[in-house]
This record gives structure tokens, C-alpha cells and sequence, in this order.
């Protein structure tokens, strides 16, 4: 096989010792990514399954298609759409693709970059965990983040997201969403408002996101306007203004779908979250006045409307930084949910606030799988008692 | 009337070779061996030298730190190597077979003539004791200390492993009488767990022991998860397991006055011609068994099962505890892309792969590692395998971080390396699970002497 048999020549040259050694990390992370090795078991299990997190990661990359195509032809359907213009699938789709190549690029770039130098200084394997990041960074933010902000994000996001908590599989938070909470707070003017979610805008068209006009409705019938603007069929399917990868909650769900078939996505933390904000939507519903008519809306609404859909089934699962015990998912999920839209509406700050609440929860992830491990502990004691008990 | 346990998790690996029911009976081999790493955390120190003459039952080597604790020749002969590893590890202790076995005698009798410190005497003096594990830790009991309660297990789950109602047929008396033993000489209730499978099992009419079936994947048949569904060890506490075969040896101990590890082992595996059962004594030579039975050259050929056996080369000896001799190919190869096919051929637990559509398929599983080390990412998929009340991937980490109480809590006195070598097979991140479990069993010695 001649590809192999160049591999192994450059292997050489990077080795220990070697001129170009600097070089180790870039070629093993090539090498391992065209080649699975031939390493064999040593000691413990002669056989292993034939998973690895290369293959895990692969999975989530495919989970992640079907909003990544939707979201690429809804940047030109936005566009168009704005400028009045009928225009077709593969136009809107050929447009799509030339605003998101380049962000695509510039974040597996910058973060992978990041990466592949940690690697080398550390001495370790080039995590594909970088994989899964790089393409969820583009996919939340707004289509007019201009690009160096997306090196920006990507490059925070390896570093502070990961690389100062030790590496994947260390770090508390979701890097990616630490990524956009980056940008949110320190470039808010390019993160909210209405002049960030569609392309190319032109003046005098509102290009704001529905979420964003129902958190300003100041009465029932202004909130009953923003759906002739945008049917709840629209914000299911995906017809409206948002960040890249969120705005169509058919082509999540798909996503969902495949990231629970193949077990790399928590179901529990899925059906919890979704079940916390939709009890958090009733409560808000019941406390709803005439003068705060946001608290009115339906918590199906909520579910459709911003990253609510798109953080809880990709981001809030991140088997790193959820809960990893099962009652604990639960336990995560739901407040995600719950907090996810109690921020959303009763903080007049931002009109959104399903980052936030994750980012909270990764951090009381630990907690809750700490409170849920204790009681394990004890129940486990219990159980030995009662059938020594039993049996002896 | 038996209790009945339902396992629901654990995984049943359905490998290609499972050994045919016939037996080949072997003359004695040129040679014999005792590997000291069989025994777990005993330091050998050498009693018999080369050059010396040994009968069957004579000791070749004891536990430095328990005297008492002796590893007999399973056959009469010559010392001829004590072959040496890194910083002069003893790996094998060579013995030169004679031509007919000659014994130590041991003083035979009825158990209930004998005293029970009488048998417990013979049972060190012959070796023997060796075959008594003691729960927590999987180390050879203290012949000092009485447990709470004693263990057998009557199948064994693992891949391609031994059917024990084709292994024991003929032994049934003598495991009667070793079981007997056991209940005298350690003063508590023996549980024999049966695999709840088997309509109608030998091992139904053996007397003296209380009966529990067991229903379920492997690792069912592994005795610490049947400890921990009858009889969980609590810290302070000590349970004593024996393997059915061991129980045979005693009772033949008993019945003979001899120290007679003949046995009958499988050898099996997708690269063996024609897998079967093989009658030998414990600690011989490979060679004559797998000499015209390898398919291919680049095999693997494992001392034990997939999952928890010692690799052993061509010429290498089949270890004490071992019932079956594992031949699967080697995985030293690379392979293009592997994370982005479809995975038809590949064996999987994960459904990222496509293999699931074949769960009758009997597969060929090669040494290939599959991916390389990465740190622990925590998928939940341990726990699948693991059908017992832990929590795996957190007694691993506590293990990690040498957490002696939480060890503690968190179950390490109920497992042993095999108890957790599913969780090794299914890790996404490569982790040598069995050797972290190791690190934190001999942490925990170190600890508590």
C-alpha cells in the first residue's frame, strides 16, 4: 500500500530525536485519522470492541448533519427572504455555503492549531474531541460574526475551555458554549440585537429572531403579531432568524434520533431538559399578567424557539461535561430545561438563555453526581446488610 | 427449593471455534511448569533448586511473606530451569517430567474420621491450599482465618469457555467429597451457584451446600458476582471461593492421598483446526496440544479466556487456575479510515456500528486494539456490562486517585480483575481497566497489613 508505506517514512522523520519531532503530534493526529492503528492488546482483555472515541465522535459529527445542511440553506433563504427575492433550494443553498465555509475553516484552524500544539508540548495524542468543537462553534453563533471573532472563540475554547482543566475529558464546561459565551459577553453588539441573524441585511428590513420579539412585546396583542410574522410551523421547521445551526427543530430532532440510537447521546438528559422547560413554562404561564405578556407563552413555543432545542440535545449530552451518573442526567437535564427558560424570560438582559443555564449546570454537574454517588453509598451498605442478613 | 437470580446486564461475546465435545487424552509432556504470576500477590521464593529431584506434591517454591502458603510440583521429575524475567522475576519454574509420575502421599480418609486440623494441614502441606481464594482481594485464604461463607461456581460464563456439565460428568463423587471438606474445614454455609440455563444440571444432587441458579450473560458465572448477589463482603469480612475444579482436586486429595491436577481443559478459538477437550495435567507444556492445531502462523495464543487469560508463546505452559487454551488471530495490522466505514464486520457493543444487524453471527475477534489511549470519557457503557450495585467508572477513578475510603464505599472489597474485564472490552477510551482494578486490590493490601 503505498500511502502507508509514506506514513512510515515520515514517521521516521518525526520521531524522538529527529529535525522535525516538532512536527510528532500533527503526524500521529493525521496518521491515526487515515489509519487505525496496528497497536495490539498487551495485558487485561485480548479483545476489544471495536469502538473508540474516534468512531464516538464520528457519530455526533453525523448527528449534527442534518441541522448543519438546514442551516447552511437557511442562511440564504434569510437573505433572500429579506430582500424579497424567490429564490431555489440550491440557490439558497450555494449562498449558505459561501457565508459558511469560511467560518467553518477558520474555527477547526485556529482551535485545531490550538490543539495540535498542546499535544506536542504534552506529549500526548491530538484529541478528536477538537472534531466535534470545531463544528459546534460555527454552528451557534449569528451569520455575521466576522471571522476573526471565530478564530477568537475557537482558540478560547481549546485553551480555556479545556487545555487549562487538563484536556478532553477533563474540562467542566462545553467548550464550544464557552466559546459563544466568550463572544456573547465580550463582543455583545455582534452576538444580539437584530442586525446579526441574517446575511448581508439590507437597511430598513427587521431582521430580529422571534425570540427577540416576543421578549419585547409589551402587551397580549403584540405578542399575538409576532405570529403572523412567524407560524409556529415556521419556527418548527425552521423558517426564521437565528444562530446557524439552531433555528430548525425538525432536523435536531433527527440528530437527537441518531445520537440516542447509537447511545452517544444521553436520552435521559434529552427527555429531562425538554421536560424542565416545559414545567418551567407552565409555572411562568400560570404567574402571566397582561403587562408581562411574555410569561404567556406556551412552553411547545419555547421548545421551538431559539437554542433551546439545539443546546439541549448537543450540548447539555456532552458526556464530559454532564452529569455522569444515571439519576444525576436526570437530575442535570431537568434544571437545564428549567433554568434554560427561566432565564430566558425573566431576565431582561438577554432575550435568550439556554447557554446559561447548561453553562450553570455543567457546574453543578459534579454536585449533583457527588450528592447521587453518597446516596449510593449508602444504599449499597443497606443492601449488603439485608441479604447477609437473608442468606447467612 | 433453589433460589433463582435474573441477571439483566452483562454481554455474551459469541465467538467463532467453541470446542466440540470429544476429549483427547495426552501423555505426559517433556515438561511442567508453575508460573509465580498466577498466583496473585504472592513473592516466590525458591525452596527447591535446579538439579533437584521432586515427586508430585513436592514444593518447588513458597510466599515469602506466608511460609506457609507452598506451590507443589504437579508432577515427579527434575528441576531443570528456574527461568527469570526483569530484575529476576521468577516467570517459570521449569520441571524435567519422568517417564511415570511418582507421589508424595498425603494422609487420605473419610471426612468425618479426620480432624479438621488434620485436613487442613494436608491441604497446605500438599499445595493444594492454593486452590482456596479468599474474597476481598482474590488472594489465597489465610488457612488461619474462617470465612463467612464459601463460594463455588458450577459454569463459567466467558467466551468460548468450557461446558462444565461435559467437564465434570465423570467427578461428581469426589466434588461431593471436596465440598464436604470445605464445609467442615471452614465452619460455613457453601453456596454452589449453578447456571439457571440448564434444565437439568449434574451438579443438581450435590449434598451439603445451598443451591442458587444463576440466569444471565457472562459475567454470571464469574463467583464474585454471585458472592455479591447472596452474600456481599462487607469490609472486615472474608468469603472463600473454590473453582469446581479445585473442589475435585481436594476431594481426589482426600479419596487418593495423592496430588493429582489432571484435568480437562478446552482449547478454542476461530484459529484452531479442531476445537475440543484435551484430559492433562495442570502446569504442562503447550506445545504437544496446539502443535498441527493452529490454522495460521500470526495467532495469539492465550492461557485462559479472552477476556481475562496470560498470553503464552508456542512453547510456553498452561497456567494453574486455566481451563481452555484461547488461539485468535493477531490484530497487527493497520486499517484505512476503520472509524468511518459502516462497520459491518466489526464487533461492537456500540451501535455506531453496524454488526448489531447480525447478533447470531459468530465472530472472529483479532488483538487489535481498536483506537489508541485517551483520557476516561464516561459513556455509561460500563455499567452495562457490570450486573452488579457499583458504579464502575467512579470506584475506578477513586482507584486512580488512591482514595482509600472511598474504594472502600464504593465496592472494592467485592471485585476482582475479572469481575470487570467486560468493562475493559466495551472502554471507548482503551483503558487497561483489569490492571487499574489490580493497582487498587494491592493498594488495599498494602493498606490494611
Amino acid at each position: 500500500m503505498g500511502l502507508r508505506n509514506f506514513l512510515d517514512k515520515l514517521k521516521k522523520k518525526v520521531e524522538p530525536g529527529s529535525k522535525f519531532h516538532f512536527l510528532y503530534a500533527t503526524f500521529e493526529a493525521l496518521d491515526t485519522f487515515l489509519y487505525v492503528p496496528n497497536k495490539v492488546t498487551t495485558r487485561g482483555a485480548h479483545i476489544r470492541d471495536a469502538v473508540d472515541l474516534k468512531r464516538v465522535m464520528t457519530a455526533v459529527i453525523i448527528a449534527l448533519i442534518p441541522p448543519l445542511l438546514f442551516g447552511i440553506w437557511n442562511i440564504g433563504y434569510q437573505h433572500f427572504h429579506a430582500l424579497g427575492m424567490h429564490t431555489s433550494l440550491w440557490q439558497n443553498f450555494g449562498y449558505g455555503l459561501i457565508k459558511f465555509l469560511p467560518i467553518m475553516i477558520v474555527s477547526y484552524l485556529a482551535g485545531g492549531i490550538v490543539e495540535v500544539i498542546f499535544a506536542q508540548i504534552n506529549h500526548e495524542e491530538v484529541s478528536e474531541g477538537y472534531l466535534v468543537t470545531g463544528l459546534l462553534i460555527p454552528m451557534v453563533i449569528p451569520v455575521e460574526t466576522p471571522l476573526w471573532m471565530v478564530a477568537l472563540a475557537a482558540i478560547f475554547a481549546t485553551l480555556f475551555g479545556k487545555e487549562v482543566f487538563g484536556g478532553t475529558g477533563y474540562n467542566i464546561f462545553n467548550p464550544a458554549l464557552l466559546a459563544r459565551a466568550f463572544l456573547f459577553f465580550a463582543y455583545p453588539r455582534w452576538m444580539s440585537g437584530d442586525r446579526v441573524w441574517i446575511a448581508d441585511l439590507p437597511d430598513g428590513v427587521s431582521g430580529a429572531t422571534p425570540l427577540a420579539q416576543l421578549s419585547q412585546a409589551t402587551s397580549v396583542e403584540q405578542l399575538h403579531a409576532v405570529h403572523t410574522h412567524f407560524s409556529v410551523a415556521d419556527m418548527f421547521f425552521g423558517f426564521i432568524p437565528g444562530s446557524i445551526g439552531e433555528t430548525s427543530t425538525l432536523a435536531i430532532i433527527i440528530g437527537a434520533l441518531i445520537l440516542i440510537y447509537t447511545g452517544v447521546g444521553s436520552w435521559k438528559v434529552i427527555v429531562s431538559a425538554f421536560l424542565g422547560g416545559a414545567f418551567m413554562g407552565w409555572l411562568l404561564n400560570i404567574f402571566a399578567t397582561p403587562t408581562n405578556p411574555y410569561m404567556a407563552v406556551p412552553f411547545w413555543e419555547h421548545w421551538l424557539l431559539g437554542g433551546f432545542a439545539f443546546g439541549m440535545v448537543y450540548m447539555a449530552t456532552d458526556p464530559v461535561s454532564s452529569a455522569h451518573t444515571e439519576l444525576g442526567k436526570w437530575i442535570y437535564g431537568f434544571l437545564a430545561g428549567l433554568m434554560a427558560i427561566l432565564i430566558r424570560v425573566l431576565n431582561p438582559a438577554y432575550p435568550e438563555g439556554v447557554m446559561l443555564a447548561i453553562l450553570l449546570m455543567n457546574m453543578f454537574a459534579p454536585l449533583i453526581d457527588y450528592l447521587v454517588v453518597n446516596g449510593h453509598i449508602k444504599k449499597r451498605l443497606k443492601r449488603a446488610e439485608l441479604l447477609n442478613g437473608r442468606n447467612l | 427449593m433453589p433460589g433463582i437470580i435474573k441477571l439483566k446486564r452483562g454481554l455474551d461475546i459469541n465467538l467463532k471455534g467453541k470446542p466440540q465435545k470429544k476429549i483427547t487424552e495426552l501423555p505426559l509432556a517433556e515438561t511442567y511448569a508453575l508460573k509465580p504470576a498466577d498466583y496473585k500477590f504472592v513473592t516466590p521464593k525458591v525452596q527447591a533448586r535446579v538439579g533437584d529431584r521432586v515427586k508430585a506434591g513436592d514444593v518447588l517454591f513458597f510466599d515469602k511473606y506466608r511460609p506457609e502458603i507452598v506451590f507443589t510440583s504437579p508432577v515427579s521429575g527434575e528441576v531443570i530451569e528456574i527461568r527469570r524475567g526483569q530484575r529476576r522475576r521468577i516467570l517459570e519454574y521449569v520441571v524435567k517430567a519422568d517417564k511415570e509420575i511418582e507421589y508424595q502421599m498425603f494422609s487420605a480418609g473419610s471426612v468425618s474420621q479426620l480432624e479438621e486440623k488434620q485436613i487442613i494441614d494436608t491441604l497446605v502441606k500438599s499445595g493444594l491450599w492454593a486452590g482456596i481464594i479468599q474474597r476481598p482481594y482474590g488472594i489465597i485464604a489465610d488457612p488461619g482465618h474462617k470465612p463467612k461463607a464459601v463460594h463455588i461456581s458450577t459454569f463459567d460464563s466467558a467466551p468460548l469457555a468450557p461446558d462444565y456439565q461435559f467437564v465434570f460428568r465423570d467427578d461428581l463423587e469426589d466434588f461431593q467429597l471436596g465440598v464436604d471438606i470445605l464445609a467442615k474445614i471452614s465452619g460455613a454455609k457453601v453456596f454452589l451457584n449453578l447456571d439457571g440455563r440448564i434444565e437439568d444440571n449434574i451438579f443438581d444432587n450435590v449434598k451439603n451446600v445451598e443451591i442458587t441458579r444463576f440466569i444471565g450473560k457472562h459475567p454470571a458465572g464469574n463467583v464474585g458476582i454471585q458472592i455479591h448477589h447472596l452474600t456481599p463482603v462487607m469490609k472486615g469480612e472474608v468469603v472463600w471461593t473454590v473453582s469446581a475444579q479445585d473442589i475435585v482436586f481436594i476431594g481426589r486429595l482426600f479419596r487418593t492421598g495423592k496430588y493429582d491436577l489432571t484435568r480437562i481443559i478446552a482449547l478454542a478459538g476461530s484459529e484452531v483446526k479442531d476445537p475440543h477437550y484435551y484430559k492433562l495435567i495442570v502446569g504442562t507444556n503447550i506445545q504437544p496440544i496446539i502443535a498441527d492445531q493452529l490454522s495460521q502462523d500470526n495467532v495469539r495464543i492465550i492461557s485462559g479466556n479472552v477476556l481475562t487469560g496470560s498470553k503464552v508463546d508456542k512453547k510456553g505452559y498452561l497456567g494453574r487456575y486455566d481451563n481452555m487454551i484461547t488461539v485468535i488471530p493477531e490484530g497487527d495490522y493497520y486499517e484505512f479510515m476503520a472509524w468511518a466505514g459502516l462497520g459491518l464486520k466489526k464487533y461492537s457493543t456500540s451501535r455506531t456500528f453496524f454488526s448489531w444487524l447480525f447478533p447470531k453471527k459468530e465472530w472472529v475477534i483479532d488483538t487489535n486494539m481498536h483506537g489508541s489511549v485517551r483520557p476516561f470519557v464516561v459513556t455509561g457503557r460500563m455499567d452495562q456490562v457490570l450486573p452488579m450495585d457499583i458504579l464502575p467508572e467512579y470506584l475506578l477513578k477513586a482507584i486512580l486517585a488512591n482514595d482509600i475510603d472511598r474504594m472502600e464505599a464504593l465496592g472494592i472489597y467485592e471485585i476482582v480483575e475479572e469481575d470487570m474485564a467486560l468493562c475493559e472490552f466495551v472502554c471507548v477510551s482503551k483503558i487497561e481497566i483489569q490492571e487499574i482494578v489490580r493497582q487498587g486490590l494491592q493498594a488495599m493490601i498494602k493498606e490494611m497489613s
